[in-house]
């Protein structure tokens, strides 16, 4: 059985959807938020590896299809931001605000939380590109010498995380604009927090789009500094 | 150019292909997304420079929207597929993690919460007070 799955060139993808299409028949019939399609999917994949003893690297081979579309698909995100084109254009300054104290709240809040567990700087600095989306992260983690897999690891819980409890968070904070549920969604939890604001509303994935890439590019240049504190 | 040739042959106009140039489009934005990030010595991925490209093509028109729009909202749509891969990772890299289990779990839930309340609340605060300048504004004006 084993064997047999190491050779099959579509059993990953064909896995992967099934996990999510179980995910969304779960949330359709409980609606309850823990039944996340993508979180079901995950830990359906996982089961699936683990009952048939499957290698993750054979997994992850038969499933570079979806890894392969991501860079396209990251890039598409411009096309709703520009079909939000007027409403950036009104609320920049917002979105500026947001954005930046979003970024400066996490690494600052990874400083203290470090500082509160002991944490050493190798810990502490891969910690610290969380937020981010993962190929901005790993470099970023890389240039100031943190460990790699970890930060990799730390951005994908965050993303997940931000995915499931997104909503209840934003309801417990009473945020109820589209675009500033949008912009906390993509600063919190990048790209994957960004599908769920796609699943919201067109301006919240807009605005969340615009908010993962630049809370990313930002991160490259602040990371760098918190580094040094500790 | 495709097109001349099958005018060429057929006599008529070329059958619809509008899903295979769209595709073009967005994996040729990757492509020189690429080239860019291997060509500038920065932490920042393809998909980064190609969200910029294909942002500033649309701004400027050079790319029109319905020349994109079908294979992108597709690739949106099914985005969250994307990242089973990576999640399904943790299996493996996980190991790596059993040191600091603990902190790492409250660290990163904590400071993502921390970060979309303040990010969230940030914006919308803003918001209201520029909304609130607009209308005093307006009432001046009056």
């Amino acid at each position: 059985m084993k064997e047999l799955f190491e050779h099959l060139l579509y059993f990953g993808v064909v896995v992967s959807v099934v996990g999510y299409e179980i995910g969304l028949w779960l949330k359709k019939k409980t609606n309850f938020s823990l039944f996340n399609p993508l979180l079901i999917a995950v830990i359906f994949v996982m089961g699936f590896l683990s009952l048939f003893h499957i290698q993750y690297e054979a997994y992850e081979e038969s499933a570079s299809l979806l890894s392969y579309l991501l860079t396209p698909a990251t890039v598409c995100l411009a096309v709703p931001l520009y079909e939000q084109l007027e409403l950036l254009k009104k609320q920049y300054k917002a979105i500026l605000f947001g954005v930046i104290s979003g970024m400066v709240s996490g690494l600052i809040s990874i400083f203290l939380l470090s500082l509160l567990f002991h944490l050493n700087h190798t810990q502490y600095v891969t910690l610290l590109p969380k937020s981010i989306t993962t190929a901005i992260g790993m470099g970023v983690s890389e240039e100031i010498g943190g460990n790699v897999t970890i930060t990799v690891a730390a951005i994908v819980v965050t993303g997940i995380l931000g995915n499931v409890i997104g909503e209840v968070v934003l309801r417990f904070f009473h945020i109820k604009e589209p675009i500033a549920k949008g912009i906390a969604l993509g600063a919190a939890s990048h790209a994957i927090g960004t599908s769920k604001a796609m699943e919201i509303g067109e301006v919240e994935g807009a605005m969340s789009s615009l908010s993962l890439a630049i809370t990313g590019l930002l991160t490259v240049i602040a990371a760098p500094i918190f580094a040094n504190f500790m | 150019m495709l097109e001349p040739l099958f005018f060429a042959f057929f006599g008529r106009k070329a059958p619809k292909v509008k899903i295979i140039k769209e595709a073009f489009i967005i994996l040729a934005i990757s492509l020189v997304g690429e080239i860019l990030k291997s060509l500038i010595p920065l932490p920042i991925p393809a998909s980064i420079y190609g969200f910029v490209i294909l942002f500033v093509g649309l701004y400027t028109h050079m790319i029109p929207l319905e020349k994109v729009k079908t294979t992108a909202d597709f690739l949106i749509e099914i985005m969250p597929l994307m990242f089973i891969p990576a999640a399904v990772g943790l299996l493996v890299s996980g190991k790596a993690l059993t040191e600091i289990l603990l902190p790492f779990i409250l660290i990163v839930c904590v400071s993502t919460i921390i970060v979309m309340g303040t990010s969230g609340a940030v914006t919308q605060w803003s918001m209201k007070g520029a909304k609130a300048k607009e209308e005093s504004d307006n009432e001046g004006a009056i």
